[in-house]
């Protein structure tokens, strides 16, 4: 598949086990999924690990770049970080006071808090 | 009225000026062939013909007081469910933001509310904007007008704003906004015979738009023709203190300054885009276009962006990375969806919840990204992608010493078949010629350039220097005129 090869390497071979570098097992996918805080079932799991497989070796090629000297990039466009001016509530919209507005779309607000399962045993 | 929704942007404007048609004529000719076309194409998450009716009433009422209008005064629009609309559901086509109902508007919408457009609905979209099909949508895929000649099957509008690509094209609406990360204003706008173009990073404010990847999402629109999406643009554009990213610049008079005479212009030609086995008709349009191009007074010349085969690869470490980070905030407990199972503590509610409200592609991506960021991979992967992407981007800065404008196709095919591409690492092959530009934060636009031999529309691509969206409109103008792109889906809806 041409546009395969374009990318600089048959991503198929992920799929086959036969990736050169770093691959992910069962164990690890589940590790990230609890680092990102997503449940996952056991068939899930299985059918997770070849598909991450493949997209991780084929991102691989990566390494094989030259970048020797070169800064990794941290603005696209040039840009300055800019001060808001010191003042409360200079824009209402972002500012304080609509404690109701913040809470209209919780699942479980309570006593104009966010509710949340105990935490403390 | 008849034929009201055939007209685009600037002619709707113009008539409700001139007094030709009223905006609640407008208005209520495009709320009939959306609820028409609902079922069908399932471009809108949600209508709101109130919203465009009230909208119109207003402009009418403005136009009856003799006060001045808005640029897009009378114009009713579509709106991607990305941007947060006050009052109005704004789901980014997942479960877990379903019901969710902002209590602010976004920055770009409110511009254009301004402006005097009014809102259709919320358009379709892939879950999160991840996605080129519109199939990760949690509301399921908006289907494209088109259709292959001789065949019923159902095609993707392509994605991520494959709601706004599928509305404009049925004349659903006669504009809508669109959001672009790797390419889904562009890629979206190919497949469908419409025009759209992402502005340079940091010409949309980003504020009130949900957030994919902050440091490549832009806003930008998608309409019949290049002077619509212009004077769109115009309206859309703007300094806004509320995103740090947002370019302190004027707009320019876009639309006014349009000029399609490209004498003493130089279009470059990437030769690592001419990959080997590309899509024949694509090739072909993409000859059309140099043709045109010439023919419009520009000089042709090769130029070479070295490392485009990385783009892609390196696209795919950094949105997952920064959507990982940009999706921790949906937890069940603000707002959105929450999955609190008996007996479950705070972090199993967590968990739960979004392995309820996130979609297969949504978790993928999160994973991918937890796991590039992890510790012991964060430089192996994220460092040296964007290490990758410095050089992606100075590719793009030689290149632009030697031209003007960069010509190429939008994508390698024309539109697919939903459900023809099931492995996720074919979609993401299908961003081979947009995503470049968006990791270097350059405009670009697509504008229709013909059909494929199974009648299908094929899209150019024109990127520009940072901030030249006027080079791009003006190369792509020289096209539209020449390409003289007619052809409109056979309507089955």
């Amino acid at each position: 598949m041409p546009l395969a090869l374009f990318m600089g390497r048959d991503f198929r071979l992920g799929f086959n086990g036969k990736g050169c570098c770093m691959s992910v097992d069962t164990a690890t996918v589940a590790r990230i999924a609890s680092l990102a805080r997503i449940k996952v079932s056991e068939g899930e799991l299985e059918a997770m690990v070849p598909e991450l497989n493949g997209i991780l070796n084929w991102v691989e090629q990566l390494g094989e770049v030259n970048v020797e000297g070169v800064e990794p990039m941290t603005a696209v466009i040039p840009n300055t970080l800019r001060l808001r001016a010191d003042v409360v509530n200079a824009d209402p919209l972002t500012g304080g006071g609509i404690r109701d507005a913040v809470l209209a779309n919780a699942p479980a607000a309570e006593h104009g808090f966010f509710g949340v399962p105990k935490v403390i045993e | 009225m008849t034929g009201l929704t055939d007209l685009g942007l600037i002619a709707i404007r113009d008539g409700v000026a001139k007094g030709e048609f009223t905006a609640v004529e407008v208005a209520q000719a495009f709320n009939a062939a959306v609820a028409e076309a609902q079922e069908a194409l399932n471009a809108f998450i949600v209508t709101t013909p109130e919203a465009a009716l009230a909208a119109a009433e207003k402009v009418d009422a403005t136009r009856a007081a003799g006060k001045e209008l808005g640029k897009l005064a009378g114009v009713p629009i579509g709106m991607k469910d990305l941007f947060a609309t006050k009052g109005v559901q704004t789901s980014a086509a997942s479960k877990i933001l379903e019901g969710f109902t902002p209590q602010y508007e976004s920055t770009v919408s409110q511009k254009l509310w301004d402006a005097g457009a009014g809102m259709l609905g919320k358009l379709n979209l892939d879950q999160f904007a991840m996605g080129s099909s519109n199939e990760s949508s949690a509301f399921g895929p908006a289907i494209s007008p088109w259709r292959r000649k001789g065949d019923t099957a159902a095609l993707t509008a392509g994605g991520s704003s494959g709601g706004s690509s599928a509305a404009v094209a049925a004349r659903l609406c006669p504009a809508a906004t669109g959001t672009d990360t790797g390419g889904s204003i562009r890629q979206p706008a190919a497949f469908t015979g419409i025009s759209g173009i992402k502005p340079t990073y940091g010409r949309c404010s980003r504020w009130g738009i949900v957030a994919f990847a902050s440091s490549l999402d832009q806003a930008g629109p998608m309409a019949h023709d290049v002077a619509d999406c212009a004077l769109m643009l115009e309206a859309m554009a703007g300094f806004d203190p509320k995103d740090a990213t947002s370019l302190d610049m004027p707009v320019p008079d876009w639309s006014a300054l349009l000029n399609a005479d490209l004498k003493g212009k130089k279009v470059g030609i990437p030769r690592e885009y001419r990959i080997e086995g590309l899509n024949a008709d694509v090739a072909k349009a993409w000859d059309d276009g140099i043709a045109w191009l010439k023919d419009a007074g520009a000089e042709v010349l090769d130029i070479s962006l070295p490392h485009s085969k990385y783009a892609l690869a390196t696209y795919y470490i950094i949105a997952p990375a920064e959507a990982s980070s940009n999706l921790a905030r949906y937890d069940g407990v603000r707002y959105g969806l929450r999955d609190l199972p008996d007996g479950a503590n705070l972090q199993e509610m967590y968990a739960a919840t979004r392995a309820a409200g996130f979609g297969a592609e949504v978790k993928r991506r999160i994973l991918i990204g937890t796991y590039v960021l992890s510790a012991g991979f964060y430089d192996a992967y994220y460092t040296q992608a964007q290490k990758v992407r410095t050089l992606i981007s100075r590719d793009f800065e030689e290149a632009f010493k030697q031209c003007d404008v960069i010509l190429a196709p939008t994508a390698p095919t024309p539109a697919f078949a939903l459900g023809e591409k099931s492995n996720p690492l074919d979609l993401y092959l299908g961003d081979v010629f947009s995503v470049p530009a968006s990791l270097a934060g350059l405009p670009a636009m697509s504008v229709p350039a013909g059909l494929s031999s199974d009648g299908l529309p094929l899209g150019l691509q024109i990127i520009g220097r940072p901030f030249d969206e006027q080079g791009v409109l003006n190369a792509g103008l020289a096209i539209e005129q020449r390409a003289q792109f007619s052809a409109k889906p056979e309507k089955w809806w």
